[in-house]
């Protein structure tokens, strides 16, 4: 991607560059000073935040917010801070990432090597599912975790994010395998190897980026639900972003601003290191929906 | 040696079918949770069902009444300015973007991630860094005055006709380095040799990218716009932490407009109709797209 000769040769002027990085360094300014004044008002007190200048570097630094948000800020009635709610995210975001993205591996592995009559059709079915509004499957969604006997629980959520994960999870494995020679998979075959075996020896071991890519979008996504959060789970099982909403949107007491961003970069803190660990795969994930290949 | 026969062809009947057992689980739950669930909720857009669902046949009259309700208009209209709006903002700047770093730029290394970081978020967090900024006594307006500059306004967020905008401006702050990051791809997969011919041929470096690059980033245009529109339809929670659908009603869009009336006005049977009307919208722009996609695919 990054080979010289591919960039475009596009000869320019010393003052026609100078625009161009300015043009480019103001940008990055739009990008960035939400995050710094998040940040900055999250590290002063109170009376600093709502009687000075956003913008200010804290003239006191302080913690305190930090703290407060984590662990003693008001969630709806309990004073619980944002802790449990982050252990709910985690308890909800790991096994749905897991099972979404294992079955989306042996979804594409089925639909690429072993194509049967409809395979285009039941293909072009996922497909639509990872873009229909979830408000269509609001109403029958919660009668059924009610049934099920889920209703308000985390595996009830784990299994709506499986079930609406699965469509892209199955994409991703499906366009990488059909890049992979299908002969190597008729050779073992023809050796004898099973399904399953196949699978394991053959197509696993070369499946690490995808699976990357896979896991990145998922977590991603399912961290920073919001929908599926504030109409599926009770207090015991609220995710991370609907018990921020709580804290921010809170009508009762003070607003403490400086709480609130605590607690929101608490909340944005996993997509964020897991975005600044492997941002490339980041970008290959949310164009491997769109771009071809 | 029949025997041994039967076993083989039960081992080869069993393999035959492990690839559609192993699909099954997927299958089942796409005929369940997908579709089975959008039938389910067309059905309840045609019944009158108030709290709970309700199976008595109503006909049309729900749609009727929803496309007769202001709230309604207003989430539809909101729905088209905001979408024009985020869908042409976006590009535009990723374009934009995307074009400049492409110039060989020192520290593309370090400006690409600081345009793309914001995709990581959650909408909640965006939305709650965005209401303060915007805010009048808090934010923008308060610094301008501060810094010296007072006369300097900027009560969008406060501003029934004019909120809808601010929540353009936070989603188009999300978006649109994904945007960027989704041209950047199209333009360095563009053959030099081509725009190396062009320029022998004395073409200027407007008309280089007005009539050769652009065009060529065809692919790259039509995904972001499908992408982009899909987002904006389904935009839930930026409204509810950025505005909350307010102020009163002026920034409530069609997703949260379902969420009112079904969960909290007890009017599920319009609730379900609107979701109806969703679908409809996403189908019309989705459809041709994956058509196109699994045509090119075979």
């Amino acid at each position: 991607m990054s080979v010289a000769s591919q960039d475009t040769a596009v000869r320019t002027g010393g003052f026609v560059r100078a625009t161009i990085y300015l043009v480019l360094i103001m940008f990055a300014l739009f990008y960035l000073v939400p995050f710094y004044v998040m940040l900055s008002n999250s590290l002063k007190p109170l009376a600093e935040v709502t009687g000075g200048n956003m913008m200010a570097i804290p003239q006191t630094w302080t913690i305190d917010a930090w703290l407060a948000a984590w662990s003693t800020a008001q969630i709806g009635v309990e004073p619980t801070g944002l802790k449990p709610y982050f252990l709910n995210s985690i308890l909800m975001v790991v096994p749905a990432v897991a099972i979404s993205t294992i079955l989306g591996a042996l979804n594409g592995y089925v639909l690429t090597k072993w194509r049967f009559r409809f395979d285009n059709i039941v293909f072009g079915l996922l497909l639509f599912s990872c873009f229909i509004p979830f408000q269509i499957i609001l109403i029958p969604m919660a009668r059924m975790l009610g049934i099920m006997g889920l209703a308000g629980s985390t595996p009830g959520l784990v299994l709506v994010h499986v079930v609406y994960g699965l469509g892209f999870t199955t994409l991703y494995f499906r366009n990488y395998y059909a890049a992979f020679p299908t002969e190597l998979v008729r050779a073992a075959q023809i050796d004898g190897a099973g399904f399953f075996r196949i699978f394991w020896r053959i197509m696993l071991p070369v499946s690490g980026p995808i699976a990357v890519v896979s896991i990145i979008w998922q977590f991603t996504n399912i961290w920073n639900d919001f929908l599926f959060g504030a109409s599926f789970a009770d207090v015991d099982s609220m995710p991370m972003t609907v018990a921020l909403n709580n804290l921010v949107n809170s009508s009762t007491g003070v607003k403490e601003y400086n709480v609130h961003f605590a607690g929101a970069i608490l909340a944005a803190l996993p997509t964020l290191l897991v975005y600044i660990v492997a941002g490339r795969y980041f970008v290959r994930g949310l164009m491997a929906g769109s771009v071809k290949g | 040696m029949a025997n041994h026969a039967s076993e083989a062809d039960f081992r080869t009947r069993l393999q035959d079918l492990l690839p559609k057992l192993v699909l099954s689980p997927t299958v089942a739950a796409m005929v369940v949770f997908v579709y089975g669930f959008i039938v389910f909720t067309v059905y309840l857009s045609f019944t009158d069902s108030k709290m709970l669902p309700s199976y008595d046949w109503l006909g049309i009259d729900n749609y009727v009444k929803l496309w007769g309700l202001r709230a309604w208009w207003t989430a539809v209209t909101n729905l088209a300015v905001f979408a024009t709006l985020y869908i042409g903002i976006c590009t535009l700047i990723g374009l934009t973007l995307a074009i400049l770093l492409d110039q060989k730029i020192r520290g593309e290394g370090v400006l690409r991630p600081l345009y793309l970081y914001p995709m990581a978020l959650s909408f909640i967090v965006t939305g709650t860094a965005w209401k303060w900024f915007l805010d009048p006594g808090l934010g923008l307006q308060n610094t301008m005055q501060m810094w010296g500059w007072e006369s300097f306004e900027f009560r969008w967020i406060k501003d029934r006709d004019m909120a809808i905008y601010t929540v353009v401006i936070a989603a188009v702050w999300q978006t649109s380095g994904f945007v960027m990051a989704m041209f950047l791809a199209g333009l360095r997969g563009i053959d030099n040799e081509i725009l190396k011919a062009a320029q022998i041929d004395g073409a200027s470096n407007w008309s280089l990218y007005r009539r050769i690059v652009i065009p060529l980033l065809r692919p790259a245009f039509l995904s972001a716009v499908v992408i982009l529109a899909h987002l904006a339809v389904k935009s839930y929670d930026l409204v509810i932490a950025l505005t909350g659908g307010g102020p009163g009603r002026a920034t409530e869009l069609p997703a949260t407009f379902m969420y009112s009336y079904t969960f909290t006005r007890n009017s599920m049977g319009i609730g379900a109709a609107s979701a109806v009307i969703m679908l409809m919208t996403i189908a019309a722009v989705m459809t041709p797209y994956i058509y196109a996609e699994l045509k090119e695919k075979k």
